[in-house]
């Protein structure tokens, strides 16, 4: 009997690489741009948000699909601590995924920044200008921001643990 | 817990675990390149920040790192018939578009004395169409910037801060940055020749950056603005303006307005072919200047929550007819107000040295 590898489906395949790259890109344009004063600060910034509002669009859709299509079972064999921390991580990943953006958008808006993306499109405020909220989740942007960093450091030697230690199918489920 | 299988796992793969530790810290090492950790002369909008708060004897909370005395205003602008030729941003298309805005001086001490403090003003404003794109800007009194570069504006900062054993400035360590930087020299020199008005109403404020305007027809053409003062020039003599008070441009704005709107004409300079968009040199005289319309301020009331206190003037803040030319000043300043409005949305404001006063009418 041949064994087939359960894979997510396509759309969620699609979606887990495409953030990957974007999601991963943003991380440094993130903690670049806060280091130089030069044009390249400007460039960048226009770029993360506009990159950073089509995450929220794609984590949006990601979600639903997710519902939608169960993902494929982790290894029975898999010990049950190991079972935790992934579906922990996942959990966190999807929290910051949702969360980064909307901090964000909202973050500008309580700066009372003007929130245009793609050069073109106006968003709405998400707050009303307050200064001392703009404060507050700046700082928030930030350590979510190094936060996600940290559990995509983890979700990366997990699957290459599972990919080149234990040698068993949940990398394959996601290629 | 940790079961015995993963453990003898990781055991039995020396190897491929060392891969994957080379792999994390290597995403790790990137990370820290991109931020700069290993890149100790790239300047950071932080840096600029540490480096302005130290010339200015240490950081005063609450307030802006620079240009830290200031009070608020508001009026309209309309644009001139011609204005729309030139850029087809949302401000200039005739209707009146309401504007909020900041006059300060541009010393970072938020308590200086008027009588004695560095003869710099700026006007800062913040124009947003009732349809269209918002247009910030923050304009200087002086005729162009001290520098043509951000890293020259922070070496002019450190070569600039008090030593802490005399509390002046080292002699030497100025000279050294004068001797490197001849267009700080003439800036000071200009600076030295200019008549300095005797007050806020008025003064002309120059954008002392350029832009790019960009026409319906899609031209594109580097630009300057002056706020020039309707109010007759006049100056204060060395004497009088030693005589007068610690607020005394604060009140005499605040008489000023009471008595009717100020006004101020726009104008833009049109660039020719060859002229430096360097903030640290003026353009001829003779070159093509546009009346873009009329700035009209009918109120002025000292800082509180809400009102200009909590802005941004990012000279960024552009609307889609404006956009950002080569002169790197701009984008310096762009990020360095960021850190700076950060840095004072955290702390807790002390009241102004000009509180709890208005005058004027609500536009």
């Amino acid at each position: 009997m041949i064994q087939t590898v359960q894979r997510f489906n396509l759309l969620a395949r699609l979606l887990h690489w495409t953030m990957a790259v974007l999601i991963l890109t943003m991380a440094f344009i993130g903690i670049g741009m806060v280091s130089t004063i030069s044009p390249k600060y400007h460039q960048l910034l226009s770029i993360h948000k506009s990159v950073g509002s089509l995450i929220l669009v794609l984590v949006a859709v990601r979600l639903v699909n997710r519902l939608l299509n169960p993902p494929p079972p982790l290894p029975l064999d898999l010990p049950g601590w190991q079972q935790y921390l992934a579906k922990g991580s996942h959990v966190i990943l999807y929290g910051l995924m949702f969360a980064l953006p909307l901090v964000g958008w909202s973050m500008l808006s309580a700066g009372g920044y003007p929130i245009v993306v793609f050069g073109a499109i106006h968003l709405p405020p998400l707050l009303p200008h307050n200064v001392a909220v703009f404060a507050l989740l700046r700082t928030t942007h930030t350590l979510l921001a190094l936060l996600l960093f940290a559990v995509f450091l983890a979700h990366l030697g997990a699957a290459l643990f599972h990919a080149l230690i234990r040698r068993d199918d949940v990398l394959e489920s996601m290629v | 817990m940790p079961t015995q299988h993963t453990i003898d796992l990781l055991k039995r793969n020396p190897g491929r675990v060392i891969f994957i530790g080379v792999v994390l810290a290597a995403a790790i090492c990137a990370f820290a390149y991109a931020g700069g950790f290993f890149s100790p002369h790239r300047i950071s909008a932080n840096r600029m920040i540490d480096a302005i708060e130290a010339s200015g004897g240490g950081a005063h909370e609450g307030f802006r790192r620079a240009h830290a005395k200031g009070i608020c205003m508001a009026g309209t602008f309309l644009a001139s018939a011609e204005a729309k030729t030139l850029s087809r941003a949302a401000v200039f298309l005739g209707d009146v578009v309401p504007v909020t805005g900041r006059f300060a001086e541009a010393a970072p001490d938020p308590f200086t004395n008027d009588a004695t403090t560095a003869p710099v003003r700026s006007m800062a404003l913040r124009l947003q169409p009732p349809q269209g794109d918002e247009w910030r800007t923050g304009m200087n009194d002086t005729p162009g910037l001290q520098v043509s570069t951000p890293q020259a504006f922070y070496e002019n900062v450190v070569a600039s801060t008090p030593d802490p054993r005399t509390g002046k400035p080292d002699p030497a360590k100025r000279q050294a940055y004068l001797d490197q930087h001849p267009e700080t020299v003439a800036f000071l020199a200009r600076l030295q020749a200019r008549p300095f008005s005797s007050g806020f109403a008025n003064d002309s404020y120059n954008g002392i950056n350029g832009f790019i305007f960009v026409s319906p027809d899609g031209n594109r053409r580097l630009v300057r603005w002056t706020m020039q003062a309707e109010d007759a020039f006049s100056t204060l003599s060395p004497e009088d303006r030693a005589g007068r008070t610690a607020n005394y441009e604060f009140d005499d704005l605040l008489a000023r307005v009471a008595r009717g709107p100020i006004k101020w004409r726009l104008i833009a300079t049109i660039a020719m072919l060859g002229d430096p968009n360097k903030a640290a040199e003026v353009w001829p005289e003779v070159r093509q200047k546009v009346t873009l319309g009329e700035l009209t301020i009918t109120r002025v009331e000292s800082e509180t929550t809400g009102n200009c206190q909590d802005v941004n003037y990012d000279p960024l803040v552009l609307p889609r007819g404006i956009d950002p030319s080569d002169d790197p000043i701009p984008y310096a300043r762009s990020a360095t107000y960021s850190a700076s409005y950060r840095r004072r949305a955290g702390e807790a404001k002390p009241p102004s040295a000009v509180a709890n006063q208005s005058a004027g009418t609500r536009p």
